[in-house]
């Protein structure tokens, strides 16, 4: 399958008085149309700042220094403002955590819905309408045509995060760009918006870059996953190998540190210390003051990913046995 | 239970005031409008052990935790700490130096303006428990050493700090007038999942090294196994199932804990499709007749959208198990 | 068991070095205008508070004061002499020297009344946040009240009815304090609404209920817990203040409800100089006007750029 997306060596930086801070460092990864990538990080990791480079929207002073990003083989990441804006919404959607980030408070989300269908589609308004109906009926909202006439106050956590669902697939997207999209959520509701989007993206053919700190929304949800950490991929694979066989010393922690719910243990694996600050990467492996497993090599020598097992890993002494037997 | 509860709590209920302000009331003839956070709990927890209460947003858990430390005056039901009743609001140096509370966001509960030493010392100072300066910062050196700081943290500000570490200030601070009890409101639900397991890892060996007794509060039902004694699941303000963590992670009986953890996706079947139930956890001001779950229920009957359920005790192989359920007191849940 | 030292706190050299390292002094360095403003500020300063031994001339001193060096205008022009560079005015007295001893007290009042203001606005606003309710009602409808009167008006009611009350010679000798009364107590709202808001956000946060947890007092949790995290706008308003104080003094004292000629300000030689302004003597109010403009403007061009300073969503 060829790549939808590619994002080859993106490094971002953020200029500050104290130095330049490389928040994102030779980040590569490509999705597959219709597939489901997973990104997934601890807070600081990167893994938003890669979405937020991806559609444009990334907070001055920070930049991409190096790298590109292509959709369908063009490069997007040197559009100027205006092209962006286009490509945003059309070909690549977007969800964020807070619906009401997304949402206008101030219209109703019919008029959203109808605006955002006619920006990128040339559609009369009474099709417009019409499609805004169909789009609110897909993510499950009860008597939609009533519905475009409400204001986003009225509608539950759950609900306005649909209606989020409804205006980034609209105009039909090849790719949607989902930032932690149930963490506001309870768990019932989260089961709920997570096997929305499966299914709507599927039924659609749209891939989804998913990007979230939960694992398990990743392993329900991901073909593929991308765990980064600092800044770097640490680990790239299918979400059965990533999850049941790391290579990678982070990714094998990680899976380690989270409590089970079928089974009980004294204590939990722990990783000790926690990740380095931009402004004192260690040298070489950016993990390598946590690991246990780290050589001279790790602290000299910054590892890319390489093939380990099933996966790929930025590591030179990755993991070989599985996790769990 | 046998052994001398350190923390009992008996038919407690508590109501918030979300009326409009005064003026406005009279302006549009509204009446005083008011919010059942918490409804006829009662439970009690053993020295030593830990009791979680688990559900999600609005179901009165973290009211519970600040009832429990005398935040607030419950409206309803009475809490007795070691036999003697708690009150809010008033002095009681004695009991409030016996307990103390973690709380769940690490940047918000230490102060932003005072250095580490000085929040760890807060409760040593308010207590008296101390008065040599010398002594004080031994003190604070010690605990820090015991939360796996260095004493030299001590003269650093928070935000100097990550949030893994922010919270094992906080423990340090909760643990400073070594009390015997505290409450965990959420821990660590805004940690990373690496540092989670530090902290969870802390609270375990600090509870097994100094006797404490936790109150757990949390939406995860994961980390509540791996801390819990005893579980109770809550639903709008009311515990609908409760007793040993095994009994009910073994076999969960009530639909609503059965929800619960069917919508958590599993590490250990990846890709696993899973029918959601639908709807959401409905607004505490305005909650439905009889069982307030009864409108998500897949069991509910007329009886379940008229008539309150009582809890119901079910002997298990690992315990009693109180349920509040009448399908499971009909034995239609194993229909 | 091993002994814990207590680590020593860093010593002044070191903290100097960060207050010069850290954030907010980074950004003035690099504002031109922030930096030409508290230059002109810091010689202001200079100027008034040493104005004794910086000024040429004593203008209190009546011994020193020749009527034949009344009316001599300022230097470059026909008739001005090099010892009185600003020109002198009715009485010979030299307006350089005037204005920096009224920059004196005009900064003194200014500054004390923002203090008087800030003073009881806070209290008032902690108090108001922190015990919510009836409390908090009450206090408010009386700020908001005040704030439907100009600042102005209400100092100059203040002024007129403590003067009323009070006997005339001990009228005289309270001048400075009254002024300052007056011109404090119509500025408190202000402080108050603002640290009211930021106690509202405060009380809520987990680091208060920890301090209810053990049993802290009431206003010690105020005092020490909330007050200061509820500085940063306060400092703003502070320096903004300062301006309005100042013309606030300067207008009650051109309209001569403020201090007497023997003690004057800014205000009072402006209103004494506008006397002889149609009769071309020009500049006996203008170079107080000016001085005023200056100092007003430096101010608050500081409290500007530290508002932004501290907003970090300007930045």
């Amino acid at each position: 399958m060829a790549a939808l997306l590619e994002v080859d060596r993106l490094c971002v930086e953020f200029p500050t008085r104290r130095g330049v801070l490389r928040a994102l460092d030779h980040v590569s990864l490509s999705i597959a149309a219709g597939e489901v990538l997973g990104v997934v990080g601890e807070s600081g990791a990167g893994k938003s700042l890669t979405g937020a480079a991806i559609i444009g929207l990334l907070e001055p002073p920070g930049r991409i220094a190096k790298g590109e990003i292509r959709l369908e083989g063009r490069r997007i990441d040197n559009l100027p403002p205006s092209e962006m804006r286009r490509l945003r919404g059309r070909r690549i959607g977007a969800i964020f955590q807070d619906p009401l980030t997304t949402l206008n408070p101030l219209y109703t989300i019919g008029r959203q819905l109808v605006e955002t269908i006619q920006t990128h589609l040339p559609l009369s308004d009474a099709d417009a309408r019409a499609r805004a109906v169909s789009w609110l009926e897909q993510v499950g909202i009860p008597g939609a045509a009533d519905r475009l006439f409400s204001y986003p106050h009225e509608f539950s956590g759950g609900m306005r995060q649909r209606v989020v669902i409804a205006l980034a697939l609209c105009a039909e997207p090849q790719l949607v760009i989902a930032d932690e999209p149930t963490t506001a959520l309870d768990v019932s509701v989260q089961a709920q918006i997570i096997a929305l989007l499966k299914r709507l993206t599927r039924e659609h053919g749209t891939s989804v870059m998913l990007v979230t700190h939960d694992m398990g929304v990743i392993a329900e949800t991901a073909d593929r996953v991308a765990v980064m950490y600092a800044g770097r991929v640490a680990e790239l694979g299918p979400v059965a190998s990533v999850i049941q066989e790391p290579a990678h010393p982070y990714t094998a922690g990680l899976m380690a540190s989270i409590p089970a719910l079928d089974r009980r243990v004294t204590r939990l694996a722990q990783i000790d210390g926690s990740m380095p600050r931009l402004n004192a990467m260690p040298p070489g492996c950016a993990f390598h003051p946590r690991c246990a497993r780290a050589v001279a090599q790790c602290m000299a020598e910054q590892p890319g990913l390489m093939a380990a097992g099933r996966t790929e890993a930025a590591c030179w002494v990755p993991v070989k046995e599985a996790l769990h037997g | 239970m046998a052994e001398a509860a350190l923390l009992e709590i008996r038919g407690l209920g508590h109501e918030f005031d979300v009326s409009r302000p005064w003026l406005q009331r009279a302006l549009r003839g509204e009446r005083r409008r008011f919010l059942r956070a918490v409804d006829e709990v009662s439970f009690a927890i053993p020295r030593g052990q830990t009791l979680s209460l688990v559900g999600e947003s609005g179901c009165g858990k973290s009211t519970i935790a600040r009832l429990a430390v005398g935040l607030y005056r419950p409206s309803r039901g009475s809490i007795h700490f070691d036999g003697t009743g708690i009150v809010a609001g008033q002095a009681q140096p004695a009991l409030r130096r016996r307990m103390n509370m973690i709380f769940q966001d690490p940047y918000a509960s230490l102060n932003p303006r005072w250095r580490v030493s000085d929040i760890i010392a807060e409760p040593i100072r308010v207590f008296g428990l101390m008065k040599d300066r010398a002594q004080i910062a031994a003190r604070v050196g010690g605990l820090l050493s015991q939360v796996g700081l260095t004493p030299a943290d001590g003269t650093k500000f928070p935000h100097e700090f990550s949030g893994g570490q922010r919270q094992r200030i906080s423990i340090a601070r909760a643990l400073s007038s070594e009390p015997e009890f505290l409450v965990c409101d959420e821990p660590t639900s805004a940690l990373d999942v690496s540092v989670q397991a530090q902290i969870l890892n802390l609270m375990k060996d600090l509870q097994a090294r100094l006797g404490l007794t936790y109150l757990f509060i949390s939406h995860n039902l994961a980390v509540v196994r791996h801390m819990s004694d005893q579980l109770g699941v809550m639903y709008l303000g009311r515990i609908v199932e409760m007793g040993p963590a095994e009994a009910i992670f073994a076999a969960p009986r009530h639909p609503y804990t059965r929800l619960l953890l069917e919508a958590i996706p599993s590490l250990s079947e990846p890709g696993r499709a899973r029918v959601p139930v639908g709807g959401e956890v409905p607004s505490p001001i305005a909650p439905p007749p009889g069982c307030t779950f009864h409108p998500r229920c897949p069991l509910a009957n007329a009886r379940c959208r008229a008539e309150v359920p009582q809890p119901l005790t079910l002997q298990t192989a690992h315990g009693a198990v109180d349920i509040a359920c009448h399908a499971v007191a009909e034995g239609r849940d194993r229909a | 068991m091993s002994v814990t030292a207590t680590p020593a706190r860093p010593g002044l050299g070191a903290r100097l070095r960060a207050a010069y390292d850290s954030d907010l002094c980074y950004h003035f360095r690099h504002s031109p205008v922030a930096v030409l403003a508290g230059a002109i500020v810091a010689l202001m300063l200079f100027g008034a508070i040493f104005a004794p031994w910086v000024a040429p001339h004593d203008p209190f001193d009546l011994a020193s004061l020749n009527l034949m060096d009344s009316f001599h205008p300022p230097v470059p022009l026909a008739g001005s002499v090099w010892t009185f560079p600003l020109g002198t005015d009715d009485q010979g007295r030299d307006v350089f020297s005037a204005i920096l001893f009224g920059m004196r007290i005009s900064l003194e009042v200014g500054v004390a009344a923002v203090l008087f203001a800030m003073v009881v606005g806070v209290l008032i606003g902690l108090l108001a946040g922190y015990a919510g309710g009836v409390v908090d009602a009450a206090l408010m409808r009386i700020a908001d009240v005040q704030l439907t009167f100009p600042a102005i008006l209400v100092s100059l009611l203040v002024d007129g009815v403590v003067g009323a009350v009070l006997p005339t010679d001990l009228h005289r000798s309270l001048q400075i304090g009254i002024l300052i009364f007056a011109i404090g107590i119509s500025n408190w709202p202000q402080f108050a609404r603002t640290v009211r808001g930021s106690t509202l956000v405060e009380r809520n946060k987990e680091y208060v209920m920890a301090a209810r947890v053990i049993g802290v007092a009431r206003w010690r949790v105020m005092l020490s817990h909330i007050l200061p995290n509820v500085l940063g706008p306060v400092l703003i308003i502070a320096t903004l203040n300062l301006g309005f104080a100042i013309i606030s003094e300067a207008t009650l004292s051109f309209l001569g409800v403020g201090l007497p000629p023997t003690e004057p300000s800014l205000g009072t030689l402006i209103n004494t100089g506008n006397n002889f302004l149609f009769s071309g003597d020009w500049w006996m109010t203008v170079f107080p006007g000016a001085t005023l403009v200056l100092m007003v403007l430096a101010i608050n061009l500081l409290g500007d750029w530290l508002r932004d300073a501290l907003n970090p969503r300007l930045r």
